[in-house]
């Protein structure tokens, strides 16, 4: 179950939504889509396309092959310690194959899309007929669309209900802007709002449904309009990866020159930890992402060299205030909240 | 013998700790419950093989009784009418009571000895307490079910009772604040897994505080406690006093 915090104008948020639908086309997956905001064949249809190995290799090719040409095997004299460290790698340049690429700037052909089975839930369409399960005080949005998603496992045989079906699928779903007031949950609108815990019981059965089903979950949530944190916690609590997405459009850190190159920061915030006592947890906890042109890439953060003449005392706290939040990591394993002031 | 021990774990996941009692009690010959309410049986016994322990052999011969609350609370949910005679141990979802007591029931049918059992004490694990809260039961019943527990378990079958429950230093969770609060102060013994206030380290995943608590049986008697760190491996944690982890020495 992965869970994303959606930035202020779920421009990026969005996008990562399509990405996850895209890849469970190309990988033969089914899809459902649901969502309160807008009709999901409309979400459909605006899947990037996938890029074919040949020219995303190319693409990256040009670019490593720029940097390649300023690079010597000079032998470090003073920091010679650093020598043995790998270089810095901030984007993948070799093509791997795992996952596929996908082309931002064209849109998904309509006969892949058609290739691979989609089922919608556009809460406005849904009929207004009563749930045939215990709807335990949850908000009637959320009933329904559980009521819809176990529906469709259960018909299509994801749970391995049917032993006939030889060939056994994987379902993705992706549900956007739960909790919103689309849903007719008012979480996003007050401090205290009238039902705490509808979001938490509906979150709690679809965890059920994806572990009895061979299914993967994506949800985006406006995070930052709920005001109640608690329910955060405890949202965090019940999914398997947490990741926000922060975009720098509109708050001050779009001038700062620690993050020119960026439109924002990825938080992450736990890392599934199934099936063992460890998760895998990499090397940096700084992640930036930027939608460049045709690519949407998620890099590691890594601060220039401070090379301004003048270092005036109000950058620099700007860049320690930044630097405070940049080591703040994720919650599978520590956070610090202080940090070693230097 | 008839011990509460409370695993409460802050900016990091004490999963480890639930895992190791676990296979310590079914090593040991313990009956053990246990109510998973987070992860299902598949989880626990993938991590189960990899400690020594198989869980599926364990519930094979009675001494597991598990209850994965995952599907429970589908099978509440999404199947038909239940009959009168097994009310279903999450029957609080559904609305029609507001207090814990058929989970209580559980745990006390699957615990108490039956004829032909010849397991050593009986031992209630739950994995996690604050999920209770999350679906809707209020903190006192959460609480009148600990006690309950406690004293089914640990005062009348002198069995053993393992919590575990999260916990923040600035959390705004009131509610979940107040559940841990209140069984801290009635723990023989609390485990306490924290993250390093300095940060993310690859080396010390965490450190732990062992707080016995000497106070609550003897009054004029000071807690004990502990701390160590620990860094987390695929098969087992290791424990080192603080400063002297294997990446330093």
């Amino acid at each position: 179950l992965v869970f994303t915090e959606e930035d202020k104008y779920d421009l990026y948020s969005n996008l990562l939504f399509k990405y996850f639908l895209a890849e469970g086309v190309v990988c033969g997956h089914d899809l459902f889509v649901a969502s309160a905001k807008e009709h999901p064949d409309n979400i459909l249809k605006e899947l990037p396309a996938p890029l074919l190995g040949d020219t995303y290799g190319k693409e990256l090719g040009d670019e490593a092959a720029a940097v390649k040409s300023e690079d010597f095997q000079d032998s470090m004299k003073i920091a010679w310690r650093y020598q043995n460290l790998p270089k810095m790698e901030a984007s993948p340049t070799t093509y791997t194959k795992f996952g596929h690429y996908y082309d931002v700037s064209k849109k998904m052909s309509p006969e892949l899309c058609q290739s691979v089975k989609c089922h919608s839930f556009y809460l406005h369409e849904e009929l207004s007929s009563e749930p045939t399960m215990k709807t335990c005080n949850m908000n009637s949005g959320y009933a329904r669309l559980l009521q819809s998603i176990q529906r469709i496992i259960s018909q299509e045989g994801f749970d391995g209900s049917d032993p006939q079906k030889k060939q056994r699928n994987v379902l993705r779903i992706g549900i956007q802007s739960l909790g919103s007031i689309l849903w007719g949950d008012d979480v996003c609108c007050s401090d205290t709002p009238e039902d705490t815990h509808s979001l938490t019981k509906f979150l709690y059965v679809l965890r059920g449904l994806l572990r009895k089903s061979l299914s993967a979950c994506i949800i985006t949530v406006p995070a930052h309009l709920i005001q109640n944190k608690a329910i955060m916690e405890r949202v965090t609590n019940l999914s398997d990866m947490v990741v926000g997405l922060e975009s720098f459009i509109g708050s001050e850190r779009e001038t700062n020159p620690l993050y020119k190159d960026y439109h924002g920061l990825v938080h992450v915030h736990q890392i599934p930890r199934l099936n063992s006592l460890i998760c895998d947890v990499s090397d940096t906890k700084d992640l930036a992402f930027r939608l460049k042109r045709k690519l949407f890439t998620i890099e590691r953060l890594h601060l220039p060299p401070d090379l301004s003449d003048t270092v005036s005392r109000a950058s620099k706290q700007d860049l320690a205030g930044s630097a405070k939040l940049l080591s703040s990591g994720c919650g599978a394993m520590a956070i610090g909240k202080k940090h070693l002031d230097f | 013998q008839g011990k509460f021990t409370l695993l409460r774990d802050t900016r990091t996941d004490g999963n480890f700790l639930v895992h190791h009692f676990l296979s310590f009690y079914l090593r040991a010959g313990c009956k053990v419950c246990f109510v998973a309410l987070l992860q299902s049986f598949s989880h626990y016994n993938i991590v189960a093989q990899k400690l020594g322990v198989s869980l599926a052999a364990a519930k094979e011969r009675g001494q597991l009784i598990f209850l994965e609350g995952l599907k429970s609370c589908l099978d509440l949910v999404f199947g038909e009418e239940e009959q009168p005679g097994q009310p279903s141990p999450l029957q609080f979802l559904s609305g029609s009571t507001s207090d814990l007591r058929a989970l209580f029931d559980f745990v006390r049918v699957s615990l108490t000895p039956a004829d032909g059992d010849s397991w050593k004490g009986p031992v209630l694990l739950v994995d996690d307490l604050s999920v209770l809260l999350s679906l809707g039961a209020a903190p006192v019943a959460v609480l009148d079910f600990m006690h309950y527990c406690r004293m089914s378990v640990c005062c009348q079958l002198k069995g053993n009772v393992v919590v575990l429950v999260h916990s923040n230093e600035d959390s705004e969770d009131e509610e979940n604040e107040l559940v841990v609060n209140s069984l801290c102060h009635h723990s023989d013994l609390i485990l306490w897994a924290e993250g390093l206030a300095t940060g993310f380290c690859k080396d010390v995943h965490g450190q732990i505080k062992i707080i016995k608590r000497l106070s609550l049986r003897q009054a004029a008697a000071q807690d004990l406690v502990q701390i160590y760190q620990y860094k987390i491996q695929d098969r087992n944690v290791t424990f080192f006093a603080r400063g002297l982890s294997a990446a330093v020495l």
